[in-house]
């Protein structure tokens, strides 16, 4: 019984090892910007930084403008797809999937060749930058919408609402999305971490986004990239902290739409 | 013209037709079944009734007005599912009262219309749990009452029972029932099993591959059924093979046995073999010689099943087997014994070609 025990524990920790290492490293060195003491000079350095509540603020706006946008666009889509042509969900979801087919900067010098002449000139336009990053979400929103779907009897809800004198927008507001809720809070957070770390689209558009401020600061400071590395971090983890206590939440709830 | 109207609908799906010359009249306060084997159209015909799916041809009208083409949320019919169906996110008295939300009913109104449906349903205390909180039975139950609540014109419901063990089946579909009586409101009730079927409708729309078999009330359609199909797809049958000796006078033979029939053999000639169809329940023990038919053959198994015996037996070259009722004082038949069973000839059931064709008796 301890024998059988031995390898998978050995695995588990050297592979734990594997990924808390180099963050341990990395905490430890961005607490050693003051010579001989541990502290948070680094860190004092990088909020206090103008630019960082500049950069920070200007990504998290063009984040809630792309959840909103993704939401608004992927969760009728799906839906129909869903509930109209569910022979087409393959191909849907291999469309979501091209973000992570073609590389960021073949994606952005694409658009800026396409919208940068008439008729069309939107590289001025954060609108760009919100489209692209709509683009980047579609991998997690669609998987997020469509489990969520799939764990709701979607047609037969569709017609029970419909025969009770619903139209489409009664449906999909009063009786699809509250049903979605859980899925569609994932969907936004990892969105939200996306947006909030990415870097490409923002340089090359030329945007002052939290994700090229990180990578200037890393190309001329010592301590502070460090710094900023557990601080993103320590987003991306309160991000998915919050998508499992809001999961927990509503837990009965997922039972709910599990259980038809 | 009656409530509501079906007439010549036809639906086919790609080519492949899932209903055909579905004609039928309803009137209102009905309660009417549609029973068949799997995939002969009922949920079909009755998703067109409902307006989820739009007829290939032919018209759909209630009280005298054409809703064949009027999108289903405008139709005011109210539809029960097998999957409950219930909005998870909603509370009881939330999902009854959604469809009168849609319709700008005032709060006030709405809550005194749900209790009273909680009462109906007999759930008065669980309006503020979620539909999960619920067993199946109970969840069906608050299915109704919103389907109920909006008013509707005709009640739809298909197979809501299918989902649910036995023992609730039986209670709920007797609730169910006595609602609709109480309510009078004109009602179809799609089904596969002809015990529900028979003893809940005033009548029942047989079906099969597409086709309108038979209508007609349950004793009708047990007593005498028009085609093999519904002789066969309604209560069990045993099918004799049966030689015609005298078609004028009804007469033929069971190997070698004689029979008498009480219908016309005129289409048939003299050495003829037929089908004979006998319901198990017809077939005794005790008839007076002479009047009835009688064959003797060979007991080959008896069954106990509690409150019946079934035995089988063995003629020549057919066999059937026949029920009797378990009283403590009767004798048993033994296997391997002789017997001689009797029937009147009025029972007997004609049959073109063999069992599961539907061609007219
Ligand atoms: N949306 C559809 N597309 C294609 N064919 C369909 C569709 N719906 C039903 N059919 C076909 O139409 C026929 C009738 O189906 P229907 O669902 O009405 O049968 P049913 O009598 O309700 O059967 P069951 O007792 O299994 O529910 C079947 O052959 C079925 O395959
Ligand atoms: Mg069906």
């Amino acid at each position: 019984m301890k024998k059988v025990a031995f390898w998978p524990w050995l695995w588990v920790v050297l592979g734990g090892l594997y990924f808390l290492l180099p963050l341990y490293a990395t905490l430890d060195f961005s607490l050693r910007a003051k010579r001989g003491v541990l502290g948070l000079t680094a860190y004092a350095s990088v909020l206090h930084n103008p630019k960082f509540v500049q950069t920070f603020a200007f990504s998290l706006r063009m984040a809630v403008f792309t959840i909103v946008v993704s939401i608004l666009l992927m969760v009728p889509t799906v839906y129909w797809v869903h509930l109209r042509v569910p022979r087409l969900r393959p191909m849907v979801e291999f469309v979501t999937l091209l973000p992570f087919v073609v590389p960021a900067i073949v994606h952005v010098f694409g658009l800026i060749k396409t919208y940068s002449q008439p008729p069309l000139v939107l590289v001025v336009s954060p609108a760009l930058l919100v489209g692209a990053y709509v683009v980047l979400s579609f991998p997690y929103m669609y998987r997020a919408i469509d489990t969520g779907l799939r764990a709701l009897d979607v047609r037969t809800l569709t017609e029970a609402a419909q025969s009770l004198g619903a139209g489409w927008g009664t449906i999909l507001f009063r009786v699809i999305l509250p049903n979605l809720r859980v899925a569609l809070l994932s969907g936004a957070f990892l969105t939200f971490s996306i947006v909030m770390g990415e870097l490409t689209l923002a340089l090359y558009l030329a945007w002052p986004a939290f994700g090229p401020f990180m990578y200037q600061i890393g190309q001329n400071r010592a301590y502070e990239p460090a710094a900023l590395a557990i601080i993103s971090l320590a987003l991306t983890w309160l991000s998915i902290g919050l998508i499992q206590l809001f999961g927990r939440g509503h837990a009965g709830q997922a039972q709910i739409a599990g259980a038809k | 013209m009656a409530f509501l109207e079906l007439a010549d609908v036809r639906k086919v799906f790609n080519q492949s037709v899932a209903v055909e010359h579905f004609t039928m009249g309803i009137e209102p306060g009905e309660f009417v079944s549609f029973l068949g084997p799997s995939g002969c159209g009922k949920t079909t015909t009755l998703r067109m009734v409902a307006g989820f799916e739009r007829p290939t041809s032919g018209t759909i009208s209630v009280g005298g007005v054409d809703i064949t083409h009027r999108p289903a949320n405008r139709r005011n019919i109210g539809m029960v599912f097998q999957s409950y169906a219930l909005f998870p996110n909603m509370t009881v008295a939330e999902n009854i009262g959604f469809g009168l939300k849609l319709k700008h009913v005032d709060s006030k109104s709405i809550a005194q219309r749900v209790s009273h449906l909680l009462e109906v349903i007999n759930l008065p205390d669980k309006g503020g749990r979620y539909p999960a909180q619920l067993s199946g039975g109970q969840q069906q139950r608050v299915a109704l009452a919103r389907a109920l609540a909006i008013e509707p014109q005709v009640l739809l419901l298909d197979e809501p029972l299918s989902a649910l063990d036995a023992k609730i089946r039986v209670s709920l579909r007797n609730e169910i029932r006595a609602i609709q009586r109480q309510f009078g409101i004109t009602t179809i009730y799609v089904t596969h099993d002809q015990e529900e079927a028979l003893s809940l409708s005033d009548r029942i729309v047989v079906m099969s591959n597409g086709r309108v078999e038979q209508i007609g009330t349950p004793l009708q359609i047990y007593t005498y059924p028009q085609t093999t199909f519904v002789a066969s797809f309604v209560g069990t049958l045993n099918v004799l093979r049966a030689k015609v000796i005298d078609p004028a006078a009804g007469r033929i033979t069971v190997d070698d046995q004689p029979v008498m029939v009480a219908r016309s053999l005129a289409q048939h000639r003299a050495g003829d073999m037929i089908n004979v169809a006998l319901r198990p329940e017809v077939i005794g023990l005790d008839g007076a010689p002479g009047t009835i038919n009688q064959l003797q053959g060979v007991v080959e198994q008896v069954t106990f099943l509690g409150g019946t015996i079934r035995t089988q037996m063995r003629f020549a070259s057919n066999s059937l087997f026949f029920d009797m009722f378990n009283t403590p004082n009767g004798k048993l038949p033994q296997t391997g014994q002789t017997l001689t069973v009797t029937f009147p000839e009025a029972s007997c059931l004609l049959i073109d070609g063999p069992v599961g064709t539907s061609a007219t008796v």
